[in-house]
């Protein structure tokens, strides 16, 4: 334990809010394909490690810059998101949950062989122009690249706030969520919608899989990332956007004040296993989580 | 004994309820129960004895998630959390107080039971995708409890050595022993869920997967019910984690890891929610598959690829092969192998004249 636990704890908890903030974004993800289409994208963090390959694959094996793999990869990831929910998703539509969690899992599975067949199982870099230095600001010493990811994330979140509520695509998207048949019945293309929102959780994956493949360098562990999203989702609520930046800094936060103050008690990882304690709870308080929309269900 | 049907002369709610439609059904299985029983075990090799020892146990799990899944309708991620701790509740059991195998499984079972109905709480206030994340969630916290509690997993490599069972004095060692050990238990499971589903207890959880809602209103006692099925769900996993730490001959966290409760999901599917047979070919399938890609990656993939990118190929290609069936199944025979089987059947049933 350090001598000024203060001094650690706002260092802990300054680390957390960053990486909070990276974990809305993949949350962002996961709400998306929730708040539109009521399924569940169980791999979310898949997609992210997927579009880590595709990233670091673009700069090494054909030497783009770091921009353009950028751009590449998030093309590559709208693509995939359309073709995705043509081929996969819209033949299970109106189908049990059960079916679509598991039509998730297996493309998982998919995901996860054809990435490590394709790109090889070693862990791979995806070097950005960010300096190595760790920053002082004050007391707290912050790595530049949480810094980056976050202010990236933290951008991106406040784009995806403004086009839900002011731009035309966003309010047809959030008609579709709302009622399905009203939507359809006010002249919205349902289908169109359901799939431009797995095309964004494409975008989003494509940022989350640089951002965190830049901090954790990209293998299959990346893939991981979308498991830790479950607690921020449920905290936060599944169809709430705003609940997915605060459930993300909850969770970041939790995680890195437990990390810091009870792994030398236990014995280490708890930061794997206190997030899904929080969710527990907050399951049997409140399921629909802070900032979701309880359903009233009716016969 | 050989005939045709022409039609449905049923009399009585015993004869709809019967185990075997028809006799044809009960020669077929008394069939089956000779080859496995008297033939198989000795003609096959010690190869394919293993496999079957994995297949039997894995029908133990699967028609116990079926149970939960399939009939009650509630889903579960947790197989795997629940198997490890019927395996290390069996070990810590054998080891500490040298518990018969007879004690000890049961034991596993029903701590696993326990576990489940703590697990199954929730389940009063959330349903459907909250449900399956709070079992995923469970699924890590007993793996971490499991790994980090030395008194539960005896120390730092948090894994147990089990001798193997005892029956009257004589070690069941060897495949073949260990395959009459499981074929048993295999047996008893199925005969078992089979029964609870003529039951009372067995149609209240198909009412609840129906629609709970109109299953509360009929009058069944929804809370209660779905405890039951987490329960014996998790009695069954338990028992499948003790019978597969048997099989090892050491419980290992990491046997029982998320995926295996994937796997275990993905068998239900592939064979079909929501009956006993369809599970028994999913665990088949599932349990097969990685052995069957290898098989034929060896034999047709030499021709094209050299060994070393074959071995490499292997993991990756089952993986690929196990997530792309069950996305087909998923979308174009959502009834799984039961319902390829039963169009068999039905085509062979009315045979000559099918019109």
């Amino acid at each position: 334990m350090p001598d000024l636990p203060l001094r650690f704890l706002a260092i802990l908890l300054a680390n957390g809010l960053l990486v909070g903030a990276m974990y809305a974004l993949v949350a962002l993800g996961f709400v998306l394909i929730y708040k539109a289409t009521d399924a569940i994208n169980f791999a979310q963090g898949e997609f992210v490690m997927f579009a880590g390959f595709l990233a670091a694959g673009a700069i090494h094996l054909a030497g783009a810059p770091w921009w353009a793999s950028a751009l590449l990869t998030i093309a590559a990831m709208i693509g995939f998101g359309f073709v995705l929910e043509r081929v996969v998703l819209r033949p299970l539509l109106g189908r049990p949950i059960i079916a679509v969690i598991m039509a998730t899992i297996g493309l998982a599975a998919v995901l996860r062989g054809t990435a490590t067949m394709a790109f090889g199982g070693g862990t791979q870099t995806i070097p950005l122009p960010i300096p190595d230095t760790p920053l002082r600001l004050g007391p707290l010493i912050l790595p530049p690249i949480e810094l980056v990811g976050a202010g990236v994330s933290l951008g991106f979140l406040a784009a995806f706030g403004w086009f839900f509520l002011k731009s035309r695509i966003g309010v047809a998207m959030r008609a579709v969520a709302d009622n399905q048949q009203v939507a359809m019945a006010m002249g919205i293309n349902v289908q169109r919608y359901f799939a431009l929102a797995w095309a964004l959780a494409g975008v989003v994956s494509a940022l989350g899989g640089v951002l965190w493949g830049a901090m954790l360098g990209v293998d299959n562990q990346l893939a991981l990332v979308g498991l830790k999203v479950f607690p921020v989702m449920i905290l936060g609520g599944l169809d709430s956007v705003v609940g997915a930046v605060v459930g993300g800094l909850i969770v970041g936060c939790v995680e890195s004040v437990s990390a810091g103050f009870l792994d030398p008690i236990v014995g280490g990882g708890t930061k794997d296993f206190i997030p899904f304690l929080l969710m527990i709870a907050v399951l049997m308080v409140r399921p629909e989580g802070i900032f979701g929309r309880r359903r009233i269900e009716r016969v | 004994m050989f005939h045709s049907e022409t039609g449905i002369f049923k009399t009585s709610y015993a004869a709809d309820m019967a185990l075997y439609p028809l006799p044809v059904a009960r020669w077929a299985v008394a069939g089956l129960a000779v080859l496995f029983v008297f033939v198989v075990p000795w003609v096959a090799s010690p190869y394919l004895m293993t496999l079957l020892n994995l297949v039997l146990i894995a029908i133990v799990g699967a028609v116990g998630l079926d149970i939960l899944v399939g009939f009650t309708g509630l889903i579960s991620i947790g197989e795997g959390g629940f198997m490890s701790v019927g395996a290390y509740t069996a070990a810590n059991l054998i080891v500490r107080l040298g518990l018969p195998f007879w004690l000890a499984i049961p034991a596993g079972g029903l701590m696993a039971a326990l576990v489940g109905i703590i697990v199954g709480i929730p389940s009063l206030r959330i349903k459907g995708l909250y449900l399956a994340i709070a079992t995923l969630a469970a699924q890590f916290i007993i793996e971490w409890l499991i790994n980090h509690v030395t008194w539960i997993s005896g120390g730092i490599e948090a894994s147990i050595q089990v001798p193997p069972p005892e029956l009257f004095g004589w070690k069941l060692v060897g495949s073949r022993q260990l395959y009459y050990f499981l074929l048993f238990f295999a047996v008893l499971a199925i005969v078992a869920t089979l029964n609870l589903m003529r039951s009372r207890i067995g149609r209240a959880f198909i009412a609840i997967r129906d629609r709970d809602i109109a299953a509360e209103i009929i009058g069944i006692n929804i809370f209660r019910y779905k405890l039951y099925a987490f329960a014996i769900s998790s009695f069954y996993a338990g028992v499948a984690g003790v019978l597969y730490t048997y099989y090892l001959g050491i419980a290992n966290y990491e046997q029982f890891g998320i995926d295996v409760s994937i796997d275990y999901l993905a068998m239900i599917i592939i064979g079909g929610l929501g009956s006993v047979l369809g599970s028994i070919f999913g665990a088949i399938f599932i349990t097969l598959l990685p052995e069957a890609t290898r098989l034929f990656l060896t034999d047709f993939g030499s021709i094209v690829f050299s060994a070393d990118t074959i071995r490499r190929l292997v993991p990756n290609l089952t993986l690929i092969l196990f997530g792309g069936l069950i996305i087909f199944f998923l979308i174009v025979e959502p009834e799984g192998l039961n319902r390829l089987w039963r169009n068999v059947r039905n085509y062979f049933r009315v045979w000559p004249f099918s019109y």
